[in-house]
């Protein structure tokens, strides 16, 4: 017997030392791009020395069994009686007892170093909606830059404060690891400090309704010198946006996220395209037809079930704060989408 | 037709009022809102009530299932009919809705449906004559042969099968959904779920969306009525009782469950709903009216978990034979107690907290309205404090049937019998602790997060204890491998597989970056598998002779085996391997720069196998029920009480009572016995002399 003993440990060292090996080579984790994947990585790694010895500490012996004490043709009998045994029970309960504290202890600290507060940190205030993304950097001189990509200078740590506007959504740039979800009515934060220059994807990882998948928009970490040169010219632009109608409508559509039902450009989208709405004759699900001028565009954004457009039965359109002024101003902007 | 073959009987009805059913729904829609809307819901959803209703009718006519099926249609109709008689008497400018009735119309016509169908069927009908002060024969004698599980029964084997074959067909629905969205997941991109498509008025992306959500909650329906039927069979004959404790609430608990699964396939086509099984407002506040009939088709469903578990729990604790005491039951019975306690005290919260989103609907109640007051992450609190513990109602029985199978074909009694026993218990309880776990990033206090973290990893002592128990039972003994003893052992290395994969998740920041992917898709669907999955099936290899007299076929359960699991592990290993790279749960289509078609397509392979191995399984079961090797004696040399009867066991399990004179599992211990028979073994209420108490016959 004892010689099984030895031969099974010998097994389980060495299959534990293939399989991390083998899991550690295979490059499971995306590019590390954030000081938060680091420790996140490294956490990641005492997880998998963990699930390699205890996959082995059972399949070893398992299949070692099933091997050297198969019943042998024509053998009737039973085996040999062991009933069990206190002192081994008591090990197996008390020994894991102590390892999964520790890795408990380990998560602990680990998930305070990813939580490590910069006072120095960038705000940048993200809203998520159905189904997309905003971002809105610190006012300069009461004039704030709002964009649909997130651009952040390299090495430095950003603080996100969210929230969602409809229903609940996740903030996840897998690259980055960390990960938080947006509640509507209240405000919740995530800190990331970039370390890897290059493009991402922040892919919402909350299930928010029709169009969840496609809610992906880029991650753009550039050097601090080319963030400061983006940043210039957004800025610039949404001063010159704010003072003519179409350019303030237009800062309004991006910042609601209004595209990512109503195309631009009349490709078929989960709400009408705007391409071309103005003038445009459309047939209603009564089967009634209405040609769409400023006071429907008006009324669909005001009361969206109002007057339901033949084929979007099914697609809610939330209703919107906006003043009248902000209506009009959108109208300005959809009129040039010709 | 008398000669006829009553499913094919059933088939051709199945189509012909499926479409006739089309065709009223079309006319009624045509009415209603001036527009034919060929592929609508209205249309479909009478279809499907029509087809279902005429398939039992041909098999089985106008009595059971049938007639409670009908009665569902038109109660469903008739309060539905009521609420919408009410708003145009008030004069609301709303009396239809987008599907045919209006939400509030379409929810009470689904109560009135579902207490309809009970009364249909029959099962309250003893109850109903009671009242009345009309006494009714204590037993009911079931009609011969395979028609007694079309009906009403009492007898508790009869309504465990009854139980498994549901089971069984909620699996075959749900995997049928979920090869649909597999085949669309082989390449990124829309296939053919394209947002140009229209299909009871949803878009491609909108069908993902409900099929992606049903398949959670048809499996997870069928995983909680697959349980009851292995411990509605077993425990009673295991314990040495006649029935279970209670055998009419036994068969309402099961019959509240047909009309529950009517409910969720009505939702597919009533707009279906995108939230997943989770439900989590505000997307689900704002969903379709599918959304309602999957709250209400789980609220009806969860009476069933609720009720079957009480009288398991009473069945152990009053009906035990002579003998047996706590640490001589079989271990089956210990997992199918704690399983019991979870779900008896749990479930309500998953009910309560779907209600109250029906209620927000319904009445503007804002429990979860954050622009009113309400708070969003309440509701996950209220939701994970069932749900989490449910995974464990889930898996327990089927860790107690590796148990209970593994000393039989490893010939050495179960290693530490009392600490698996324990372990049961131990995970029942640490299990009601640890429910935020899954949600890290919710948004919840972030300090709470960390004694979450330590509850969880708790769970896995008690669970280790069952590993090393199981290796050591293996250790030293003279293994034979069956088919039921394949399906342990795959068990085992699949709940492994699924149980290390959860620490990781617990580890509060890694599971930042691991929470809402595949990976987390991967990990369950091992602990599902290995927890349930595999063990039902052992179980039904296993037990399948005691019910029919006839054994599977071996070579048959051997190709399910070899096929299913490989395929398992790649499907499973891809979900986990994409996961880590950045795949999100739910999602009807992937970014191609991510790179994942390759594994997506072998995925899809593996899920294509998986489903041909367990058509096989079906198919070997059917034609095992007649044409299966004749096995009535004690086909797996058991010391279990079962086994020292003939199959299949007569109606109240054993014609002399036996009294438990040894221990459970002693393989290999010279003359020893687990049982004897003998006419004083009874200790619990003796049925023929003397009728049960029932305090209501005033």
């Amino acid at each position: 017997m004892r010689r099984h003993y030895v031969i099974v440990g010998i097994l389980v060292i060495v299959m534990s030392v293939l399989i991390y090996i083998g899991l550690d080579s295979a490059g499971l984790m995306p590019v590390e791009a954030s000081a938060q994947a680091v420790d996140i990585d490294w956490m990641w790694n005492l997880e998998v020395i963990a699930m390699s010895f205890l996959f082995s500490l059972i399949v070893a012996p398992l299949a070692y069994s099933l091997i050297v004490f198969r019943r042998r043709k024509g053998d009737t009998t039973d085996a040999e009686h062991m009933e069990g045994n206190t002192r081994l029970e008591v090990a197996w309960t008390i020994v894991p007892l102590f390892i999964v504290m520790a890795y408990a202890y380990l998560g602990a600290i680990n998930l305070a170093a990813t939580q490590r507060a910069d006072p120095e940190a960038m705000v940048v205030r993200v809203t998520g909606l159905q189904w997309s993304w905003t971002f809105e950097y610190p006012a300069v001189n009461g004039v704030t830059v709002v964009s649909d990509e997130l651009h952040v200078p390299v090495n430095k740590q950003i603080l996100l404060r969210m929230t969602s506007n409809d229903v609940i959504h996740s903030f996840w740039v897998p690259e980055f690891r960390v990960k938080q979800d947006l509640v509507p009515g209240r405000i919740t934060q995530l800190r990331i400090t970039p370390t890897l220059e290059g493009n991402y994807k922040v892919r919402c990882a909350e299930l928010c309704g029709t169009s969840h998948a496609f809610m992906e928009k880029p991650v753009i970490v550039s050097s601090q010198e080319e963030y400061d040169a983006w940043f210039a010219v957004a800025l610039e632009d949404a001063v010159t946006a704010s003072q003519t109608p179409e350019g303030r409508g237009q800062a309004l559509v991006a910042a609601n996220g209004c595209a990512a039902c109503h195309s631009i450009n009349g490709a078929p989208g989960i709400g009408p395209t705007w391409f071309g709405l103005i003038g445009r004759t459309e047939e209603l699900n009564d089967g009634s037809t209405v040609v769409v001028d400023e006071a429907y565009v008006h009324e669909s954004i005001k009361a969206p079930q109002a007057k339901i457009v033949a084929g979007f039965e099914n697609q809610l359109m939330p209703t919107y704060g906006f003043t009248d002024e902000e209506i009009a101003d959108i109208v300005a902007y959809i009129k040039t989408l010709r | 037709m008398r000669n006829t073959n009553p499913v094919w009987k059933g088939l051709l009805l199945l189509l012909v009022a499926g479409a006739i059913g089309y065709g009223i729904g079309l006319v009624l829609d045509l009415l209603v809102s001036g527009a034919i809307n060929t592929s609508g819901p209205v249309g479909a959803a009478f279809a499907i009530l029509f087809a279902v209703t005429a398939f039992f009718f041909g098999v089985y006519g106008y009595r059971g299932i049938t007639r409670g099926l009908v009665y569902q249609v038109v109660g469903t109709l008739v309060g539905a009919l009521l609420i919408t008689g009410i708003r145009a008497l008030m004069g609301l400018d709303t009396i239809f809705g987008v599907y045919l009735f209006s939400e509030p119309a379409w929810v009470v016509g689904g109560v009135v449906g579902v207490v309809s169908f009970l009364f249909g069927v029959g099962v309250v009908h003893d109850w109903v004559q009671w009242s009345r002060g009309i006494d009714t024969p204590e037993h009911h004698t079931d009609e011969p042969g395979w028609e007694k599980y079309f009906g009403v029964s009492l007898d508790h084997k009869v309504i465990g099968i009854q139980y498994t074959i549901t089971a069984l067909v909620l699996i075959a629905i749900g995997g049928t959904f979920a090869m649909i969205f597999r085949t669309e997941l082989a390449a990124s991109q829309l296939q053919f779920l394209t947002t140009e498509l229209r299909l009871f008025n949803q878009t491609g992306p909108q069908i993902y969306n409900t099929l992606m959500s049903l398949h959670g909650i048809i499996m997870i329906i069928s995983i909680l009525l697959g349980i009851s039927g292995i411990m509605n069979y077993a425990v009673p004959f295991l314990v040495g009782a006649q029935d279970m404790a209670f055998p009419r609430l036994n068969a309402f608990a099961y019959w509240v469950s047909v009309p529950a699964s009517v409910l969720m396939l009505l939702s597919l086509v009533l707009g279906g709903f995108d939230t997943g099984w989770t439900g989590y407002p505000p997307l689900s506040a704002r969903a379709p009216v599918g959304m309602q009939m999957f709250f209400l088709g789980v609220f009806t469903a969860g009476w069933s978990s609720i009720l079957g578990s009480l009288n398991v729990i009473a069945t152990v604790v009053r009906l035990r034979a002579k003998g047996m005491s706590a640490m001589r039951l079989p271990i089956l019975v210990w997992a199918s107690v704690a399983t019991s306690i979870i779900a008896l005290t749990a479930t309500q919260l998953i009910g309560l907290s779907f209600q109250l989103v029906m209620f927000q609907r319904l009445f503007g109640m804002p429990f979860f309205d954050a622009a009113r007051g309400g708070n969003p992450v309440l509701f996950q609190h209220l939701f994970w404090f069932y749900s989490h513990p449910a995974v464990y109602v889930f898996v327990l029985p089927g860790l107690g049937v590796i148990s209970e199978l593994l000393p039989v074909f490893v010939r050495k009694p179960l290693f530490g019998y009392r600490w698996v026993a324990m372990s049961s218990l131990g995970i029942a309880l640490v299990g009601f602790t640890v429910w935020a776990h899954h949600m890290f990033t919710s948004g919840m206090n972030e300090y709470l997060r960390v004694p979450f973290m330590y509850s969880t990893l708790l769970v896995a002592v008690p669970t280790g204890v069952k590993f090393f128990s199981w290796v050591a039972t293996l250790w030293g003994g003279k293994i034979e491998t069956p088919t039921p003893m394949l399906f342990v052992l795959g068990a085992i290395i699949v709940f492994l597989m699924g149980g290390l994969t959860g620490p990781p998740n617990a580890a509060i920041a890694l599971d930042l970056h691991l929470h809402d992917t595949y990976w987390v898709v991967g990990h369950f669907h091992d602990t599902i598998f290995g927890g349930f999955v595999f063990p039902f099936f052992a179980a039904i290899y296993y037990w399948f002779p005691k019910a029919t007299g006839r054994r599977m076929n071996e070579f048959w359960g051997k190709v399910h085996f070899w096929m299913m699991t490989p395929s398992f592990f790649v499907l499973t290993l891809g979900m986990m391997v994409i996961g880590l790279r950045g795949m999100r749960r739910r999602i009807v289509d992937y970014d191609p720069a991510l790179g994942f078609d390759f594994i997506q397509l072998l995925m899809t392979i593996g899920g294509y196998l998986i489903a041909l191995s367990v058509l096989i399984f079906i198919i070997n079961l059917v034609h095992s029920i007649k044409h299966g090797e004749k096995a009535e004696g004690n086909l797996w040399n058991s010391r279990s009480p079962e086994w020292q009867v003939p199959s299949p066991m007569p109606v109240h399990n054993y014609d002399v009572p036996f009294e438990v004179v040894g221990e459970p599992y002693d393989y290999g211990l010279k003359d020893s016995k687990y049982v004897e028979f003998s006419p004083n073994g009874q200790k619990h209420i003796e049925f023929t002399k003397e009728p049960e108490v029932q305090p209501h016959r005033h």
